[in-house]
């Protein structure tokens, strides 16, 4: 273990590059709040490929990186638009192949949850009263193991640790500290479970003040690389800074049902600008035309 | 018992469907919710006979009162009104599979007679016909719950002879009946035409009632399976002024707030 290490603040596009390589495994979590979406435009401006995706609830973040040919792979427990319905460039590679095949890993909820928590607690493995009587016991990478003490069978799922963890908090100190609160899904455990992770934050405080429930710390040691990225969670939302634009992930089942108009607004709005202040400036002008 | 009204109903089959569910949470009973129908479910019961019920969103939000419905299971809304909010980890572990949830929402695509739920393909795994969201919460919901409620709209594609995926057992393939440790299970299907619950012996789900102006036929022409039918079959009451006014006022705020 080195000692005394620290978060480097850097730009995103410096972070992505210098961390993020074909074929790694990369999870962007996010539980509906504070999905890192700057990061996933970012990794397609830039074309990393091959990359095995992972996340509890890919969403419109990983629907968009699917579509554009990124990912070999999903792991996750629940792929749909949250209020809306189906992510239609996922379906599309599952049920079509289209980019190209997605090979899928499929847990539940509490099985991907119980797995980062190994990840990060150094385990091999994590234990759960899960996938009883399912057929997803069938398909999930998961066996079934005898507690040693009562007998009882209980699930055993395996240890998520990704190669890099990419997630998005509302600040960061000047020390590299980061804080997030409210919903914070599993940001902490994938943090604590990867081998490196990049931090984007909607901005750089004197001093972490956190201003709603449920305060989480990631102090600085534990990070690679901070980026400041205001508004980085668009269309997702960061609690204190930001509102979810629910608009937008309704508007996203047109752009998305159909190749083509898929294909030009990635144009557009991601490979068309250089950074994530341009994409908002774009996705402004074009919030009306859709 | 109601009298059959011969005008067309002044409420729609959804809110006959929302309000049935509503009156089947009691006053501080721990409910663990889902989008979409439950949600609205659950809140109508916390501003109508149950101001006292717990309400648990699987984003971590505990004991929270949303002025409005939610969108997303993640929305602002639910972390600004909770009485606190615990990470994923921690709400699937202690929350639920700690056993504190008294109840829990699901619905699915397809639901077969024995109560098992699919909501992860239509067809084959390998080669579906159309890939569903998949599990999330469901699997464990449906055995670490002390019930579950299954709200579903009745149509011939959601209730099937055989499920084609099961991701969340009911009663089994075969109605054999429940895991060892599991709760209790789907102890009601509520439908926007009636409601059905699994017999004490054979665990089949059973119609116990139908809605006020749906036919016993309109129920049969909808489900995939010789659908049995309790021999003191009812009729639901219809929703009252008052909960059709709280459901309308809160849905109304909702629009407002989601922008339309």
């Amino acid at each position: 273990m080195e000692s005394s290490k620290q978060a480097k603040l850097t730009t995103l596009r410096d972070a992505i590059a210098t961390h993020v390589a074909d074929g790694a495994t990369v999870a962007m979590e996010g539980f509906t709040h504070l999905i890192p979406f700057a990061a996933g435009h970012e990794i397609i401006r830039q074309g990393q490929s091959d990359l095995t995706l992972v996340r509890m609830t890919p969403d419109v973040i990983y629907d968009q990186m699917i579509g554009v040919g990124s990912a070999r792979k999903l792991v996750f427990s629940w792929g749909g638009n949250p209020g809306v319905g189906s992510l239609h460039r996922f379906r599309d590679a599952v049920e079509h192949g289209h980019p190209h095949p997605l090979e899928l890993e499929e847990h539940s909820h509490a099985g991907m949850a119980a797995r980062y928590t190994a990840g990060a607690s150094g385990l091999p493995f994590a234990i759960l009263r899960g996938y009883v009587g399912t057929d997803l016991a069938k398909h999930a990478d998961m066996a079934t193991i005898a507690c040693p003490f009562t007998g009882e069978e209980l699930a055993a799922v395996p240890a998520l640790s990704p190669d890099i963890t990419i997630i998005h908090a509302q600040q960061a100190d000047r020390s590299g500290n980061v804080g997030m609160w409210g919903i914070t899904g599993v940001q902490k455990e994938a943090a604590l479970a990867a081998t490196t992770t990049i931090v984007t934050v909607e901005e750089v405080v004197d001093e972490l003040t956190p201003r709603g429930p449920n305060h989480v710390v990631l102090p600085s040691w534990t990070l690679a690389a901070i980026a400041p990225v205001p508004g980085g969670a668009h269309p997702s939302y960061a609690m204190g800074y930001s509102r979810r634009d629910n608009a937008f992930y309704t508007r996203w089942d047109r752009i998305s049902r159909d190749r083509d108009v898929f294909r030009d607004w990635v144009e557009e709005h991601i490979l068309g600008t250089e950074d994530h202040a341009s994409y908002m400036e774009s996705i402004d002008r074009g919030a009306g035309h859709v | 018992m109601f009298e059959v009204q011969p005008t067309l109903p002044s409420y729609s089959s959804d809110e006959m469907m929302t309000v049935t569910a509503a009156r089947f949470l009691s006053d501080r009973q721990v409910c663990f919710v889902g989008i979409g129908l439950p949600s609205e479910a659950a809140n109508l019961a916390r501003l109508s006979h149950a101001p006292n019920v717990v309400l648990i969103y699987e984003s971590g939000t505990i004991g929270t009162k949303p002025d409005v419905l939610p969108l997303s299971i993640g929305d602002g809304e639910l972390a600004e009104k909770a009485e606190f909010v615990v990470g994923v980890p921690e709400v699937f572990a202690y929350w639920l599979q700690g056993g504190r949830i008294d109840l829990g929402f699901l619905s699915a695509a397809q639901i077969d007679r024995y109560g098992n739920l699919n909501s992860t393909v239509v067809g084959g795994y390998e080669e579906p016909k159309v890939r569903l969201p998949g599990a999330g919460g469901a699997p464990e919901i449906a055995t670490s719950a002390g019930e579950v409620i299954i709200m579903l709209r009745h149509s011939e594609r959601a209730f099937v002879p055989s499920v084609d995926f099961v991701t969340s057992v009911g009663f089994g393939r075969g109605g054999e009946g429940r895991p060892e440790r599991a709760g209790r299970g789907p102890t009601v299907v509520i439908t926007d035409l009636g409601v059905l619950r699994p017999d004490q012996s054979s665990n089949e789900l059973t119609l116990v009632a139908t809605h006020p102006g749906v036919s016993l036929e309109d129920v049969r022409v909808k489900t995939g399976w010789e659908l049995a039918i309790a021999p003191d079959l009812a009729i639901t009451e219809p929703p009252t002024d008052g909960e059709l006014e709280i459901l309308r006022d809160l849905k109304a705020r909702t629009i407002v707030a989601h922008g339309g």
